[in-house]
């Protein structure tokens, strides 16, 4: 029992980051009706402007708590804004002169871009794995037993709980953003009809251009959460992520928010459960074995609704 | 001298659209009056339609110019616009022969959603709108309102919260309308409004129509075939015949204008087999069945 809820904390902490990357995929796919296989790497970025950033203010684990959260809201900031910079000009340079082309040159466009990202970053970077010692420690202490063997501690980390509640916000958020702004009407629109949205006066261009933008700030957010949770990082961490949140986003329907959030979960949970239970080796066939699985029997996914026929 | 020669909202001049070697458009000039009905004519591929993707922007006519002028003198060369800077600034909305609502968005957002550009300046590019502030709030009340009054002209109130694509077939077409109409137009450009209605529909249509121009003072194009709608509404009727303009004038003169009878006839009345020439004729007044005594049909 206690071994069992460790593990389905973890699991949600580690749906919360694919799930974070997989509304990327999803809603760029809404909208243009492509896979943006670079999207991966955008995480990637993001996790490498993070430490960058903590490392530029010299942020160590020894500050107090609330200087701590002060300064992880501000890399948090110069994240999001350079990594929507990056899937910007990715969008821009890569995307946008191929749109009224044929269906899959964006997407081989988009498997160009996300090697161009990779050996940037390796270049740039080194192709070393980037180590950091947790900054954020301590937790809450759920369960605690005492066997013959030793204590079993089930705790939930404080970096857990940032994750989880920011991930549950920003869904929150992202949400109220598509159905009540006219900004997400406006995304609504495109996703149906683009033509007729730029007869009604809107602008296609800067709408498919604003959902790049905000697809990348979450993955801004899955990459410095994944950073700050494993403390681990290296230039192809973007790729595995990538496949997985994209899994994600198809097992929950892909084109619906919500569901690439649940498919996000459902891929965290079944990773670490069968990792837990079964072989960690085998963990990522049976995510994605799940995912064949629910699209014989449910091929729009989990939450994706039914293409509307056209009488 | 006709409303539409003294102070046109639109006037296109002299325009030819060319597709590698097929002219579509050949040197076509015309005016819409400002608060007139013009429908435009002609038989099945004349070139209308591509008349309306060149207003709207998905062409750019080869040759030629179009001016949108408002009434405060400010003109619009709508060849060197991006299709959502017409709809915009120029103030030209259309709609399709083809049903193109957003069929998955409730009827109130279809009409909402054509308001973007009014509620993204009041939201302050989503910013304020996300934080609640007032200014946006009351926008998308006004928003609201508007589309209240559209669905309450087009009777469709009490659904307003379905989904566009669930309405029949004749009030999705009214939908479409009132749709264009919430982006504010100066020019109204409709591609066959009342294709597929039945009579009753087609009666409750050009009422809509009539009333818009009365109440909304704009100018209103339309291509239609259904002979009963152009007579009965327009005021000023052009004809079209292989990108050519073949008649330009009140229904009245247009309908006895040799070239018009001539180029729904077939060229050669005498020698196109009368077998030919019954089918073209019967295409023509089968919407005049209804309210005309058979015997009427010889006049034309």
């Amino acid at each position: 029992m206690e071994y069992f809820l460790e593990q389905l904390i973890n699991g949600i902490t580690l749906g919360s980051i694919y799930g974070l990357i997989a509304i990327g995929y999803t809603m760029v796919y809404g909208i243009i009706g492509m896979i943006n296989f670079a999207h991966g790497d955008i995480f990637m970025v993001g996790a490498f402007i993070s430490l960058i950033a903590i490392l530029a203010i010299g942020l160590t684990a020894s500050a107090s708590f609330a200087l701590l959260l002060l300064a992880l809201i501000l890399v948090l900031a110069i994240a999001m804004i350079l990594a929507a910079a990056y899937n910007w000009t990715v969008e821009r340079v890569a995307y946008r002169p191929l749109r009224g082309s044929f269906r899959l040159a964006p997407l081989i466009s988009a498997i160009g871009m996300s090697i161009v990202l990779q050996e940037f970053v390796r270049i740039a970077q080194g192709g070393r794995p980037k180590p950091m010692q947790p900054l954020i420690s301590g937790g809450i202490e759920l369960m605690h037993t005492t066997t013959e063997r030793g204590d079993f501690v089930v705790r939930l980390s404080t970096m857990q709980i940032v994750i989880i509640v920011s991930t549950l916000a920003l869904m929150a958020l992202f949400t109220a953003l598509i159905t009540r702004t006219s900004l997400g009407r406006a995304q609504r629109s495109c996703e149906q009809d683009m033509k007729m949205a730029s007869l009604l006066g809107i602008d296609v261009n800067r709408t498919i251009s604003i959902t790049f933008i905000m697809g990348a700030t979450l993955a801004a957010v899955a990459g410095l959460m994944f950073f700050l949770r494993y403390g681990v990082i290296d230039f192809y961490i973007g790729f595995l992520a990538g496949v997985k949140a994209f899994t994600a986003a198809v097992l929950g329907g892909i084109g619906s928010i919500p569901g690439a959030m649940l498919g996000g979960m459902v891929i965290g949970l079944i990773e670490v459960f069968w990792s837990a239970y079964f072989s960690v080796e085998y963990k990522d066939v049976a995510a994605f074995a799940m995912l064949a699985v629910v699209l014989i029997f449910l091929p729009q996914g989990l939450l994706g609704k039914p293409e509307v026929e056209k009488v | 001298m006709a409303s539409w020669q003294t102070n046109p909202v639109l006037r296109v001049d002299h325009i030819t659209m060319r597709f590698g070697g097929l002219i579509a458009i050949d040197d076509l000039s015309f005016t819409v009056g400002r608060n007139d009905i013009t429908a435009l004519i002609g038989p099945n591929g004349a070139g209308k339609t591509t008349v309306f993707n060149c207003l709207t922007g998905f062409y750019k006519p080869t040759e030629g110019m179009i001016v949108m002028r408002h009434e405060d003198g400010k003109e619009f060369i709508l060849e060197r616009m991006d299709d959502f800077r017409i709809s915009q600034f120029a103030k030209v909305a259309r709609t399709f022969q083809n049903i193109r609502l957003f069929a998955g968005m409730t009827v109130l957002e279809n009409l909402v959603v054509a308001q973007h550009n009014t509620l993204m300046k009041a939201s302050g590019y989503t910013v304020a709108g996300i934080l609640g502030a007032a200014g946006y709030r009351r926008a998308e009340r006004e928003a609201i309102e508007k589309s209240k009054y559209w669905l309450d002209k087009i009777n469709l109130t009490d659904r307003a919260d379905d989904p566009a694509g669930d309405l029949p077939y004749g009030a999705q077409r009214r939908l479409e309308i009132a749709r264009a109409m919430c982006t504010e137009p100066k020019l109204l450009c409709l591609d066959e409004p009342a294709a597929g209605l039945n009579p009753r529909e087609s009666d409750d249509l050009n009422k809509l129509l009539l009333s818009i121009r009365k109440d909304q003072g704009i100018g209103i194009l339309l291509i239609e075939h259904d002979m009963k709608v152009v007579m009965e509404i327009s005021d000023h009727v052009v004809v079209l015949d292989y990108g050519q303009k073949i008649a330009d004038g009140t229904p009245a003169q247009v309908k006895t204008d040799p070239a018009v009878i001539r180029a729904y006839l077939g060229v050669d009345e005498e020698e196109a087999p009368p077998i030919a020439e019954k089918l073209v004729t019967e295409a023509i007044v089968r919407a005049e069945h209804e309210s005309q005594p058979p015997g009427k049909q010889g006049e034309r």
